[in-house]
């Protein structure tokens, strides 16, 4: 697929969805955490890693997927899981821990499932590795089409797991995409203090994969690049490591102090680079950029409005969903 | 001298006295130079220890931990935080086959002396993943020794005890006890005076929180403090509520245990755990053993059912073993 104006706006609209979901929460997560910061307060406890920064990464992969593809991320989902087209109603009120949620108030930020869409998402670091290649594998098994993506960050790329799948990967030539977003953090650990080589797109020739890296953060080349490696996956030509240098904006979660980085690391805003970039390239005009993001923050604003009318579950509920084949 | 510290603090001294003396502990962890473990255990020691002491780890659980099973083999005494036990899935095997059985297995040849810190347990909405407690899929494995101090005078106590012990200790803190912000205000009742200098605390010995003479309440980590609120609230209805906090799992006090429920006769076994194969049932057979004559009536458990935990408030609020649910049991066992 060529990168028409029509696809960019795509990635432009989608980004200004995936940021204004995660800066409503953000709002929300605040709410009765102040003076006195506690994870479980408010109306959306526990703990939130919000993805602003990583936009690109969601927008730029997720458009180069199709239905039939499926999708497995991390502890810091939103991002891939608006790209995708999870329902963001049904999201908004998972956060909130509310009946109308995609779980029903089970899973939580870290835990979105929404099988309409093919996405699934854990809160262990690498945990999705095996589970996206075991994806692939059923197709394959089926004859069914459809790929795999795994979405991890570069911190995760140091778990047994990554390793121990990217070797199944390259020896039975899955088709699995496996999308190292490198933040250049895993909590307060830097890629340098933690990993033994500067790109993990380069360890793919350890496992028989294709290994690409795009250092840029923007939507554009992400998708060039994840087209290439969903055409090779496809072709039944196997695996890619995707390494995208991307951001984290807003701390490993909220709370985060984030006094380890020093001042000369401070991330770029992918946002407002890629608005400047689009309107020079006369893809849309600065009005038309900012009534899509206008639009963008109306949208999860009725997200919000959705899932705070939406009802708790009853305390009882909390005993059904442990075995299938049970009465709810 | 002593002062009023929480857990948190009250650890973190043991190992810096420890650690000041003896260049065979060193720390490892993700995160542990910069941030100092999940509990600030650590805090500080990056500047003070230096990066060759305090090691922060890539997130490889199965390999640093492993090394740390390695390292102890090889005469150091590795101190190694894993954040929220949930996360020994990755890493379960160095737990489960390697670290417990190694002096076993060599025929008490090889030792394994490491102490494993690990924060259990929720209440604060964070899910299936990042909540559970998990002590007796721990405590299930032959040659661990498992402590699991609830106040700030047996959390330096007990962790003098594990750095000075030969083998291979996992000592839980539940997240809510340690008196960390992000958990809230400390629990008074996890406060303590601490004394300056180094003490130890045997493991193996149950401790009598409160007397009572009606009933016996045992807990450990955040449920010996709901059963303190609910004893608490049973006074005033004229119920006297023994609190036992098991503290030590392995060794486990069982004539402790069988002491405090002669005297009472009537037993409720609070656990934030898992109920089934569990903590629970044990502390239950241990007294069966001995002799079910003591029962008055047949003990209660009051734990966290046999469900993934779930995330939003009002369900995970209703699972969870509270002060309410302990004394509702409480008063079944009057009535
Ligand atoms: C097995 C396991 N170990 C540790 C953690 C705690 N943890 C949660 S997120 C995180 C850092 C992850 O870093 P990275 O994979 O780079 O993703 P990022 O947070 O930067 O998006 C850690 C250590 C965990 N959730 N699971």
């Amino acid at each position: 697929m060529p990168l028409t104006p029509e696809l960019r706006r795509g990635f432009w609209r989608t980004m200004c969805l995936s940021r204004a979901f995660d800066d409503a929460m953000i709002a929300l997560y605040w709410e009765g955490k102040l003076p006195i910061f506690q994870f479980g307060a408010g109306p959306l406890p526990g703990e939130l890693h919000c993805s602003n920064g990583a936009e690109p990464v969601g927008a730029g992969v997720c458009a180069a997927l199709g239905p039939e593809d499926m999708i497995t991320a991390d502890h810091r989902p939103h991002h891939v899981a608006v790209a995708r087209g999870v329902d963001l109603d049904r999201m908004a009120a998972e956060l909130l821990g509310r009946r109308t949620g995609l779980s029903q108030g089970k899973g939580g930020h870290m835990h979105i499932y929404d099988p309409a869409v093919n996405f699934a998402s854990s809160g262990i670091i690498a945990e999705g590795m095996a589970v996206a290649a075991g994806m692939a594998l059923a197709r394959r098994l089926q004859k069914r089409p459809g790929i795999a993506v795994a979405f991890i960050g570069e911190g995760a790329a140091n778990q047994g797991a990554f390793h121990e799948v990217c070797n199944m990967v390259g020896l039975w030539k899955l088709p699995v995409v496996v999308v190292v977003q490198d933040n250049e953090w895993a909590v307060s650990t830097g890629k340098r203090e933690s990993t033994a080589v500067e790109r993990n797109s380069d360890r793919a020739s350890a496992y028989a994969m294709a290994g690409e890296w795009v250092g840029t953060n923007d939507p554009d080349d992400i998708f060039l690049a994840a087209e290439r490696a969903v055409a090779r996956a496809r072709a039944g030509e196997g695996g890619t490591i995707l390494e995208l240098r991307t951001a984290r904006l807003a701390g490993h979660f909220m709370g985060d102090q984030q006094a380890y980085i020093p001042a000369q690391m401070k991330q770029v805003d992918p946002l407002p680079l890629y608005r400047e970039k689009l309107i020079r390239d006369g893809v849309l005009s600065a009005e038309e950029a900012d009534a899509i993001a206008a639009e963008a923050k109306a949208r999860i604003a009725r997200a919000v409005e959705f899932a705070k009318a939406s009802p708790w579950p009853e305390p009882a509920e909390a005993m059904a969903h442990v075995f299938a084949g049970e009465p709810a | 001298m002593s002062r009023i510290l929480t857990m948190a603090r009250a650890g973190r001294e043991a190992l810096d006295w420890e650690m000041e003396r003896r260049p065979e502990i060193v720390c490892l962890g993700e995160d542990v130079f910069k941030m100092g473990g999940i509990f600030g255990t650590m805090d500080g020691f990056g500047a003070k220890y230096g990066p060759e002491r305090v090691i922060s780890t890539p997130i490889s659980e199965t390999g640093f931990i492993g090394m740390a099973a390695g390292a102890a083999m090889a005469g150091m005494h590795p101190v190694v935080d894993l954040a929220y036990i949930d996360f020994i899935g990755v890493c379960y095997n160095v737990l489960l086959n390697c670290a417990s059985k190694t002096h076993y297995m060599s025929g008490g040849a090889v030792k394994v002396p490491m102490t494993l810190l690990i924060g259990t347990g929720g209440g604060y909405n964070n899910a299936a993943q990042h909540s559970q407690c998990l002590h007796a899929t721990v405590a299930h494995i032959p040659g661990v020794k498992v402590v699991y101090p609830s106040n700030a005078y047996d959390a330096k106590g007990m962790l003098h005890t594990a750095l000075r012990d030969d083998n291979f200790v996992i000592y839980l803190t539940h997240k809510g006890t340690a008196g960390v912000g992000w958990m809230g205000p400390p629990i008074p009742t996890t406060l303590a005076e601490v004394p300056e200098e180094p003490y130890t605390v045997p493991f193996g010995r149950v401790k009598v929180y409160r007397e009572g003479t009606d009933v016996t309440v045992t807990g450990l980590g955040m449920s010996v403090h709901e059963a303190l609120k609910a004893a608490a609230e049973l006074e005033k209805e004229g119920i006297s509520v023994e609190v036992v906090d098991l503290r030590s799992l392995v060794p486990l006090d069982r004539e402790g245990i069988m002491e405090s429920v002669a005297k009472t006769g009537r037993l409720v076994v609070t656990d934030e755990d898992y109920l089934s194969y569990g903590v629970s049932g044990e502390v239950i057979a241990t007294v069966a053993e001995r002799d079910p004559g003591v029962f008055k009536k047949p003990p209660v458990r009051v734990t966290m059912p046999d469900i993934p935990i779930p995330f939003s408030r009002p369900l995970e609020q209703a699972v969870l073993p509270l002060a309410g649910r302990i004394a509702d049991a409480v008063r079944r066992l009057m009535s």
